[in-house]
């Protein structure tokens, strides 16, 4: 912990260590952005007072260990079906407040059906989606995600639609479905972004804890290690372009769900 | 008399750097000489006196290094009064 300090009687804390994170190091990369979204998900389990009654469901891809970190009960799913195991506990307990925390290459590869069919059921469930237009945990191949042009270790040359495919935007397409109530795209890159992410992700589980329907944050983010930038670089380009084909909004927000006091 | 003070818990840090960016009073560098027990240069404060207690770092740290505390209301005006005054500029 800190070293001891004596703090000035007219001074009071403005941060102190989310209740609902647990004491261990990472395993992320320096500058990973997942660190900064797993604490600003904590704090909103703080500041919901939910911790005791939220199940989370762990994705495979970096932050397959987030139940190391996150302090509530933990699943891991098998890749990608975060969505159908999250329904399933949520249906058992409807009691309980369920998210899934996923990746883009759990969400928007293999995991595509069952994310949109999760939204489409209406599933009351919240998700967390990390966009960092790549695979992380295997070494930096093309996820769905990533842009044209952009190198990864299976597109040496640059993502060409050709070949590859187009980038896809998965919270444009989950807002189609009926039974979301709530799709949002925020960017965990400057300050500004942190503060409206933690928000987004609040009202993302204030929609559960109402039971309204599903809801969905996708974050962008980014992944220094396999995208060759330091961290601080890393979060520029991301700005630059994941910002530019990935656009913040709220995609899709019901009545319901605007009034909820975030 | 600062306004404001951070806890930086060295061993959690990885020395990404990204704070160093963000810190408003540009007070924060990483350690060039020491290693903390991950092995990482982590990063110190270089100038105390000068933390607003804004809690930027807080916000951008992957890592949760920092506990931030701020000087309280009543008294933080007085302590920039004294601090502008002693700089010679009037601050905002
Ligand atoms: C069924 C199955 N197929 C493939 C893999 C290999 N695999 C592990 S993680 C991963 C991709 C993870 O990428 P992403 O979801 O973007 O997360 P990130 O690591 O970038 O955070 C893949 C393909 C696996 N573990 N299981
Ligand atoms: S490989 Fe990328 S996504 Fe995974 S921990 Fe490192 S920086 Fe984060
Ligand atoms: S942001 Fe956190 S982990 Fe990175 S250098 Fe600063 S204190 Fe260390």
């Amino acid at each position: 912990m800190s070293q001891a300090v004596a703090v000035p009687e007219d001074m009071e804390q403005v941060y102190a260590y989310p209740r609902s994170l647990t004491q261990a190091n990472s395993h992320y990369c320096p500058g990973c952005v997942h660190g900064i979204v797993h604490r600003l998900v904590a704090e909103v389990i703080d500041e919901l007072g939910i911790r005791e009654k939220t199940i989370g469901v762990a994705p495979v891809g970096c932050a397959v260990l987030v139940y190391n970190y996150i302090n509530t009960d933990f699943v891991e799913a098998a890749h990608g079906r975060a969505p159908a195991m999250a329904t399933g506990i949520k249906r058992v307990s409807p009691d309980k407040i369920v998210f899934t925390y996923q990746g883009d290459g759990d969400l928007a590869a293999i995991g595509t059906a069952e994310i949109i069919h999760a939204a489409n059921r209406g599933e009351r469930i919240t998700t967390v989606f990390i966009n960092n237009a790549i695979y992380g945990m295997t070494g930096g191949q093309m996820a769905p995600t990533t842009l044209e042009g952009m190198i990864t270790t299976s597109t040496p040359g640059g993502r060409d639609h050709l070949l590859a495919g187009y980038p896809m935007r998965m919270s444009e397409i989950l807002a189609q479905t009926a039974g979301a109530v709530y799709v949002a795209r925020e960017a965990a890159l400057d300050l500004a972004g942190i503060r409206r992410t933690k928000r987004a992700i609040k009202r993302a589980f204030l929609a559960q804890i109402h039971g309204l329907g599903f809801a969905s944050v996708e974050v962008l983010a980014t992944c220094p290690t396999n995208w060759g930038l330091d961290p601080w670089a890393a979060m520029q380009w991301a700005k630059e372009n994941l910002g530019a084909f990935y656009p913040l909004d709220t995609f899709k927000i019901t009545d319901e769900v605007k009034a909820l006091p975030v | 008399m600062a306004l404001g003070m951070v806890l930086i818990d060295v061993d959690r840090c990885k020395g990404c750097g990204l704070c160093t960016h963000i810190c408003p009073v540009s007070i924060l560098a990483l350690s060039k000489d020491t290693l903390n027990v991950r092995g990482y240069h982590p990063v110190m404060v270089t100038d105390t006196e000068a933390c607003i207690g804004c809690a930027s770092c807080a916000m951008i740290c992957p890592d949760v290094v920092f506990t931030v505390y701020r000087r309280r209301r009543e008294t933080r005006s007085a302590v920039a009064r004294t601090a502008s005054a002693q700089a010679g500029v009037i601050s905002g």
